[in-house]
């Protein structure tokens, strides 16, 4: 059927099939910042947002997308660079395969609440899987965002 | 101005922001898509398959049977060559032997159609009945690998008949007399499960001709050029007339260092002469690639009552399934990266048989053979110190290896074949324990506390060793290219997995020339490209290609001299990264390369660098944790991790340090998490990510790692490897917690406290 998705501020008329995933829409009309990995909304790697809120791509369908604001990484560059140059300081993006959906989610997190604790990031990023870095190396570098955001350095 | 410094991995920000890198963003669109059709019984004959629907049908393109393929085995496992692995697996073949093997290969324009298609296969089988029970496969009435054409190379003990893929034993002095002294002998029966590596890209492959009828292969590979070597052989091309290219990849940790989707992209497009491409399913990856090999490992320990070790005894029995992918290798090194830890023993013995099972095949993965090892080995350490009364500690610090000693086994066993003589000539072992049992305060919290009523905690630790490449095997090459403006392009072969071998190697290079990361251009992993190394595995990136990008950077600041020395008319010169320095003046770099190429004495300058190692410095670690037991449910919580690792020179302490976070969360995993569970019927019990627990962030407790102060002088820069040894602890140190926490000992993985029978 023909919908119109509004992706980053952008409008595609396109033609999909009812059953089709926003995460293979997406990557075909060129947004490669969005992950196939789990097939099962299991590791968060597909995460983009839907009027602003987390959604796992792969077991949203396209069609409900239908006129809603779509937002990927490709159209938050700026905000994620800011965030992302922490994370590539502790070397802790490492594949980098699961870091798009990540970025998605704590930058959707910091819209909420601009300054979480520790416990509330853990739990708000537990659905984000990552198989490299064992996960203490991207908390030492959100940390330190946060704490030169807070104070402004 | 390069080594021990945390430069930010130069590929790190591109990925973070979601930059298209990895095979499935860069393949064409209107490539044909792959699928296969897989085996939905453990073992059985084809008895026919009706493809006629399926190659009617207007958007499919190919439709590859067995009988349309050559018949002729290979091995999959992406080793050096001569392979260890028997070559024991063919395409397609008219048996199956576990639920997931290939039985057709479809293309197509349109995905919906292909599995249309694959739906309308009729497939006739004869169902025949499965081993699933590795401890009762060998000399089994059922053979799996019947049809007699299978091989090796070289001796590796392989005998189908007896559903044996490869066996190995070696005893140096008498163990049965050594245990005849002793006083104390412990005896037991550990067992390691089936572990998925979960690396969270899938198998990735993508194939097409180029304008000068080169197939292109794109692949999410550890091992380009066993890639191209293999693919060769198996779709009948000359070598010369492929080219295998790893662009990003998503994770590998052994799991992409043997030929998975490669060969059917590469067929496809051999066939049709179109472009095609292959992405796994998350369920493919789990059902149909590999799993770390479960084995039972049965040891014998003797000692004197002074606690000094006289005999090991290792006797192991390893699964390797349908596919006998690493089955020699990773069993010798269960026993070669493990045993030589104690090695003023008498006499130690080792041995194993692996075995066919019709169950997913094992293959590669991030401390091979190594962590089943050092389970068995580390945990058997304490429980021959409680025979002995003696503290766990001091019984590791009067046997264990220390700096300028060897072990026999350095000689006699090596991966797949005889090993080297090796002095060690870097082990902080002493001081890697020293930390940890500071760092957790072991002396006032062994062996356990109570909490509260109902919890209790315990502390518990391991020592481990890993290798750093395979000696006289794995090679590495790089080239250095000079450009105008003073920039270099660095190229290696070595495969960078998302570990940042591409930044690390290129600090090497700006170490000795003495530039910035900025100055150099790193270009990796291209077959026709760049020059050979054989792939990011067995802990050999840093040491063995390390040693050829030093190699190659001081070839390189040679040729500048050199060069200068003729352009500058002076036989005194010196280079310092950014001047030409003489006597007389000093001249900007910059200004001296474009000249190179355009005005003055005109020359492109190259240099390479070529390295094959001789030994195999081991890295050394020591993991301690706390754990928490929770005596109603049997809950088990690791409180805080500490691991001192001595790796020699850390090239990037950040790198490094997320290297051994990021194996111990894995080996964390093994420990109380993950296990590949199979059904008696063959089947795989968790083929995805919601049955089968990767730890999360709300898993995983504080973590410490800490790097000591050590210098291999056989290495680059005297570094020794690190991508590896990160994993080897856990199972032991958290077996031993749990046994000091509860007074129960669980020799089974993952640790399961409710399975505990006295």
């Amino acid at each position: 059927m023909e919908i119109t998705l509004n992706i980053n501020q952008e409008k595609h008329h396109i033609r999909v099939d009812v059953d089709e995933m926003l995460v293979d829409t997406l990557r075909k009309l060129g947004y490669k910042s969005v992950k196939k990995a789990c097939d099962s909304t299991a590791c968060g790697a597909c995460n983009v947002w839907v009027n602003d809120k987390v959604v796992a791509s792969c077991a949203y369908l396209t069609v409900r997308g239908h006129n809603q604001n779509i937002t990927t990484l490709e159209g938050l560059q700026d905000q994620a660079e800011a965030l992302a140059q922490w994370i590539v300081a502790e070397g802790a993006e490492q594949c980098g395969f699961c870091s798009p959906g990540q970025v998605m989610t704590l930058l959707a997190l910091f819209n909420e609440n601009p300054n979480p604790s520790m416990d509330e990031i853990k739990h708000f990023m537990a659905g984000n899987l990552c198989r490299c870095s064992g996960y203490e190396g991207q908390h030492r570098g959100i940390k330190k965002y946060l704490e030169v955001k807070k104070h402004g350095g | 101005m390069g080594v021990d410094e945390n430069i930010k991995k130069i590929d790190g920000l591109g990925l973070m922001l979601g930059r298209p890198a990895y095979t499935a963003d860069l393949m064409p669109d209107q490539a044909l898509h792959v699928k296969i059709l897989r085996s939905p019984h453990a073992h059985a004959k084809i008895l026919s398959i009706d493809t006629s629907k399926a190659k009617a049908m207007a958007d499919i393109k190919l439709v590859l049977t067995y009988e349309d393929l050559k018949d002729h085995t290979f091995s999959r496992a992406g080793q050096g060559f001569p392979e260890p692995s028997p070559y024991d697996k063919k395409i397609l073949s008219s048996k199956v032997r576990y639920i997931g093997d290939a039985v057709c290969i479809l293309a197509g324009t349109e995905e919906k159609a292909l599995e249309a298609a694959m739906k309308s296969i009729d497939v006739k089988y004869e169902i025949l009945e499965p081993i699933t029970d590795f401890e009762k496969a060998l000399d089994h009435d059922i053979i799996i690998h019947d049809e007699g054409n299978t091989s090796s190379m070289f001796p590796i003990g392989h005998d189908p008949t007896r559903n044996l893929a490869a066996q190995y034993e070696m005893e140096i002095g008498s163990v049965a007399e050594s245990l005849k002294s002793c006083d104390v002998i412990h005896k037991g029966i550990y067992y390691t499960q089936g572990q998925a590596h979960c690396m969270l890209e899938t198998h990735s492959a993508g194939a097409y001709y180029d304008v000068n009828n080169r197939l292109n292969i794109i692949t999410s590979t550890q091992t380009p050029f066993h890639v191209r070597r293999i693919v060769a052989k198996a779709i009948d091309l000359p070598i010369s007339k492929i080219r295998v290219v790893k662009p990003r990849i998503g994770g590998g940790y052994g799991g992409k260092q043997a030929i998975h989707g490669e060969i059917y992209v590469a067929l496809v497009t051999k066939l049709t002469g179109q472009a095609s491409t292959l992405i796994y399913s998350r369920k493919e990856v789990f059902e149909a690639t590999y799993r770390r090999h479960p084995m039972r490992i049965e040891m014998t320990l003797g000692a004197n009552k002074e606690g000094y070790i006289k005999a090991i005894d290792m006797n192991i029995l390893s699964n390797t399934g349908a596919y006998g992918e690493h089955a020699l290798t990773v069993l010798m090194v269960a026993g070669s990266k493990s045993l030589p830890l104690y090695n003023k023993v008498e006499a130690v013995g080792f041995r194993g048989d692996v075995v066919y099972t019709n169950t997913t095949p094992a293959g590669a993965f991030r401390g091979y053979g190594a962590i089943q090892g050092n389970f068995a080995l580390e945990s058997s350490i304490d429980e021959l110190a409680k025979k002995l009364d003696m503290d766990p500690i001091e019984i590791r610090r009067k046997n264990m290896i220390k700096e300028n000693e060897t072990s026999k086994i350095f000689e006699v066993m090596g991966e797949g074949t005889e090993g080297v003589k090796m002095m060690i000539e870097s082990c902080k072992l002493e001081a890697c324990l020293d930390w940890v049992l500071n760092a957790m305060d072991y002396k006032n919290k062994y062996p356990k506390r109570m909490v509260s009523k109902d919890k209790v905690r315990g502390v518990g630790l391991a020592l481990a060793m890993q290798g750093s490449g395979i000696p006289y095997i794995d090679m590495g090459a790089a080239i250095l290219k000079l450009n105008d403006d003073g920039f270099f392009n660095l190229m290696v072969g070595a495969t960078d997995l998302g570990t940042g071998s591409d930044t690390i190697l290129a600090q090497m290079a700006a170490e000795v020339l003495n530039v910035a990361i900025d100055d150099l251009s790193v270009y990796a992993s291209d077959t026709d490209l760049t020059p050979f190394d054989t792939g990011a595995y067995a802990s050999s990136t840093t040491y063995v290609s390390g040693h050829s990008v030093r190699i190659a950077a001081e070839n390189m600041k040679k040729n500048i001299i050199e060069k200068a020395k003729k352009v500058l008319k002076c036989d005194h010169v010196d280079f310092d990264g950014k001047h030409i320095i003489t006597p007389d003046q000093t001249y900007d770099f910059k200004k001296f390369s474009t000249e190179l190429l355009y005005s003055n004495h005109q020359e492109q300058l190259v240099a390479y660098g070529s390295y094959v190692g001789v030994k195999s410095p081991p890295p050394y670690m020591v993991g301690g944790c706390e754990v928490e037991v929770d005596l109603r449910t049997d809950d088990i919580k690791v409180l805080n991790y500490y691991a001192a690792v001595d790796c020699g020179t850390t090239i990037n302490p950040n790198l490094a340090k997320i290297q051994v976070e990021g194996a111990l969360v894995q080996g964390i995993g093994m420990t109380l998490y993950e296990e590949a569970k199979d059904m008696k019927s063959g089947k795989l019990y968790n083929n995805s990510f919601l049955s089968y627990k990767v730890p999360t962030r709300m898993d995983i407790g504080p973590i410490h790692v800490h790097f000591v102060k050590s210098y291999e002088p056989s290495g680059p820069f005297g570094a020794k490897s690190v991508g590896e040894i990160g994993i080897d602890t856990p199972p032991a140190a958290i077996a031993n917690a749990v046994y000091n926490a509860t007074g129960k000992r669980i020799r089974t993985l993952p640790i399961d406290l409710s399975k505990y029978v006295k």
